[in-house]
């Protein structure tokens, strides 16, 4: 086994060279992130009684239980100051380690280059090694510098360690996992993908415990996420809680290793089964949904079950809503519709932030196609610039819409089940059809970028996550309602409920075909670039 | 029209490296044209702006009679390309590539798919994932042989063939010449090149060095002379067009322009000459002279 593990530390040295960016700007972006909500909150609720009073209402809100979690005790700073980063950060900490084990393991392996590396003096587990171990430096920085910053924002030193360990924790966690998929499977993206999977999973299930008196609690048990805020960092911190997501790293990183030593290099446990002699593809078209039809289908399945669940609940958390003095916050959350719509439209807005990071990945095949040379291939038959490019993005918009009105559906089936009224179905569909324009955006962001700056298309990923988080910290930190403005997250109508806010949805869609026309249209004119 | 291609003063700059300085290019119909150079001297910029893949900063490119650029995607309904790098998408089958190219090039030979399938070997059922570099070059030179169009571009083709394989490749290329299609074939292999190119053009930082029939290259190149004599003479060196003499005791070697010949036999025969040997001109020694003055 130590033969097997030689080189290991030279394998480290690349990914950090390679990750020289990716990593310090990510690890300090969440510190910074949960460092500014503490000194921002603190300046908006400066003594214990507002704080109570703040957290009372969103512990009483569903939607919002739903969505980030409880706060444990309502007079402390730190709690009401993280309760939105605790779960929706762990989940974030979670995908950051995903990608990264993925990356450096089975996207290395299925480009070629383990096999270059691998006839080096490496081990056979090398290289899994190495990413695991990268990963879990980059946790354990993240937990450090987050608590930190914590500290520096005038929190309680304790509760800060606690809020970073479990960060921390929860990033070793879910780096197991995906070492575990990346064995699985033999391409990345469908690593990646059962990867990502587990995260949702994870984050559902915390979802549906969170909500005890509408669900079962027990499912918070079964999450790491669940795990992470069953540590109470601020509300009397429970250590042992720590040793959870310790113990099942500790659990699946020897798996990972067992499948690893079993298999061959570029093999997975799920074989390459042969595919016909003859095909059936012929243009550009069928090709963008044959390559993009199992990321839609995993899609696709995920999101039927995130819709279910959130329906199936939305029917128990009118009756937890009996506290006065709510109207704030019903009102910022969904308007002044029912509370049961407050929280569907709550949801639907989650469920369409999700949506639009598929859009932003299928569309970006467009650059992946390029820089895999596909592209150059394709490009030297008779298909047009306009053809081959539309193909990609025509899926990426016709799948947004599809796993909405999916998600849509599946919710207005749960919601009906439980009410017996089965026009919830059809109002539901449409309150997640609403949410349709501002994915597409997304979907023209990444074709205009591709378009202009092929090299730059990566970044929409940025923007997302500035569209998201300015969206939830905008307000609290301070931010000019202009910026705030610029997500196009905030001009979806708030459905269900009485506040159509149709010129909303015509001003996204034509924004969306403006940026896709200009992307297009500048993709005609330059080089390709792989 | 008798060319199929023909480029003028082409540039093409990427940043500040600047990749074709200048090149002109003609391919006739019908001929087999060897396009041959160093690393990163330009073939494969020259071969992406024939396709429209890029476009040239200055110059002028014209192909089958258009405008690569402008008019790429009618133009290439009538040439089948290979690239020299084969990267195709994993999780389809080899078969489901060549038919998907041929369709999309505007329909393939079916009989000649299956002929050039089992020519080549290729098992067209196997995920292109788990194809080796030859075989993924396989899959896309039956997808180009297969089709029916007057030109094929050819980067590097057999650069992961095995020798038999190899062999294969050239009487297809022997065919396609009598059947009066026209190629662009761009390759390191000299002998390939011998074999199948009627004219060859020689590309070195971005512009065309050398460009004309074998014979004619070879007529550029010098012959290896070596001549044992009874008595060294005095002032070979001297002599014009004779090269790099080296007299090791009566042994003599030096190589020689076509030209120089005549008056080296005369002063070698007069100094008693007891044995010679003349090695032809080899292409390898021109490709050497040029692509080495890139090096320097």
């Amino acid at each position: 086994m130590t033969g097997d593990l030689r080189g290991t530390k030279e394998l480290v040295r690349l990914s950090l060279r390679r990750d020289r960016w990716l990593l310090p700007v990510s690890v300090l972006g969440f510190a910074a992130m949960a460092a500014s909500s503490a000194s921002a909150t603190a300046a908006l609720y400066p003594d214990p009684v507002a704080r109570v009073r703040a957290a009372t209402t969103v512990n009483a809100t569903a939607a919002i239980v739903a969505l980030y979690g409880r706060i444990y005790d309502p007079a402390s700073l730190g709690g009401i100051a993280l309760f939105k980063l605790t779960a929706v950060g762990a989940a974030l900490v979670a995908i950051l380690m995903v990608v990264l084990v993925v990356r450096h393991t089975r996207a290395e392996e299925e480009a070629g280059r383990l096999e270059l590396v691998g006839a080096g003096v490496v081990g056979r587990a090398a290289p899994l090694a190495a990413a695991l171990l990268t990963a879990g430096g980059a946790s354990v920085a993240l937990g450090v510098c987050t608590a930190v910053g914590l500290v520096s924002a005038g929190l309680p030193a304790t509760g800060a360690l606690a809020f970073g360990a479990g960060w921390a924790a929860t990033g070793m966690c879910f780096a197991a996992v995906a070492g575990v998929a990346a064995q699985v499977t033999t391409g990345a993206r469908a690593a990646t993908g059962l990867g990502l999977i587990a995260v949702g999973a994870a984050y559902v299930l915390r979802a549906v415990g969170d909500l005890s008196e509408a669900g079962p609690g027990w499912a918070s048990w079964l999450s790491p996420i669940g795990w992470n805020q069953q540590i109470r960092a601020f509300a009397g911190e429970r250590w042992g809680i720590l040793a959870l997501p310790l113990l099942a790293a500790a659990a699946l990183v020897p798996v990972a290793f067992a499948l690893c030593q079993r298999r061959d290099l570029g093999a997975g446990l799920v074989g390459d089964r042969p595919g016909p002699a003859q095909g059936r593809l012929g243009t550009p078209l069928g090709l963008a949904w044959r390559l993009q039809r199992p990321a839609l289908l995993a899609w696709t399945g995920a999101l039927m079950v995130l819709g279910g669940v959130l329906g199936s609940l939305a029917h128990n958390v009118a009756g937890l809503l009996d506290s006065p003095g709510l109207a704030a916050i019903i009102e910022q959350l969904g308007g002044k519709q029912g509370l049961t719509d407050a929280f569907l439209a709550a949801e639907m807005g989650l469920v369409g932030t999700i949506v639009a990071a598929y859009g932003i990945a299928a569309a970006g095949r467009l650059r992946a196609e390029e820089t895999a040379g596909h592209a150059e291939i394709m490009l030297s038959t008779a298909a047009r610039r306009g053809r081959v490019s539309a193909a990609h993005w025509l899926v990426a918009l016709a799948g947004v819409a599809w796993l909405l009105l999916v998600a849509g559906f599946a919710a207005g089936a749960g919601h009906a089940l439980a009410t017996g009224d089965l026009s919830q179905i059809g109002r539901i569909t449409i309150a997640a059809a609403a949410r349709v324009p501002s994915a597409w955006v997304l979907v023209g962001l990444v074709v205009l970028t591709w378009g202009v700056w092929p090299r730059a298309t990566a970044a929409v990923w940025g923007a997302y996550i500035a569209f998201v988080v300015i969206g939830e910290f905008g307000q609290l930190w301070g931010i000019p309602q202009v910026i705030i403005d610029l997500s196009p997250f905030v001009h979806s109508p708030l459905l269900p409920g009485p506040d159509p806010h149709v010129a909303g949805l015509l001003w996204l869609t034509a924004l969306s075909a403006a940026l896709i026309a200009a992307g297009t249209t500048a993709f005609r004119r330059r080089d390709l670039a792989p | 029209m008798s060319d199929v291609i023909s480029l003028t003063g082409l540039a093409k700059s990427f940043g500040r490296a600047r990749a074709l300085d200048g090149l002109d290019l003609s391919v006739q119909v019908g001929e087999v044209h060897g396009f041959l150079g160093p690393n990163g001297a330009g073939k494969t910029t020259t071969l992406r702006i024939l396709l429209g893949l890029l476009r040239a900063d200055a110059g002028e490119a014209r192909l089958l009679g258009g405008d690569p650029w402008a008019d790429a995607a009618e133009l290439h309904r009538r040439l089948a390309y290979v690239p020299g790098d084969v990267t195709l998408w994993p999780s389809l089958s080899g078969g489901e590539v060549i038919d998907l190219l041929g369709r999309m090039r505007g329909g393939l030979n079916p009989r000649r798919r299956a002929n050039l399938l089992e020519l080549f070997e290729l098992d067209p059922t196997k995920k292109c994932r788990t194809y080796s570099k030859g075989n993924r070059q396989k899959v896309a030179l039956v997808a180009a042989l297969a089709s029916d169009v007057e030109l094929f571009l050819l980067d590097e083709p057999t650069s992961g063939l095995d020798p038999l394989m190899e062999a294969n490749f050239r009487d297809c290329v022997n065919e396609l010449r009598g059947d009066g299609h026209s190629v662009l074939l761009s390759s390191h292999i000299l002998g390939e090149v011998e074999a199948l190119c009627d004219r060859v053009s020689i590309i070195r930082d971005g512009v065309v060095v050398e460009s004309g029939t074998i014979a004619q290259l070879r007529h550029l190149t010098r012959t290896a002379v070596r001549a044992e004599v009874a008595v060294v003479p005095m002032g070979i060196d001297a002599l014009p067009g004779v090269h790099k003499v080296v007299v090791e005791g009566n042994r003599i070697t030096a190589s020689v322009d076509s030209g120089g010949l005549p008056a080296l036999m005369t002063v070698l025969g007069g100094a008693g000459v007891t044995a010679l040997t003349s090695a032809p001109p080899t292409l390898e020694e021109l490709f050497l002279r040029h692509y080495e003055s890139a090096a320097r």
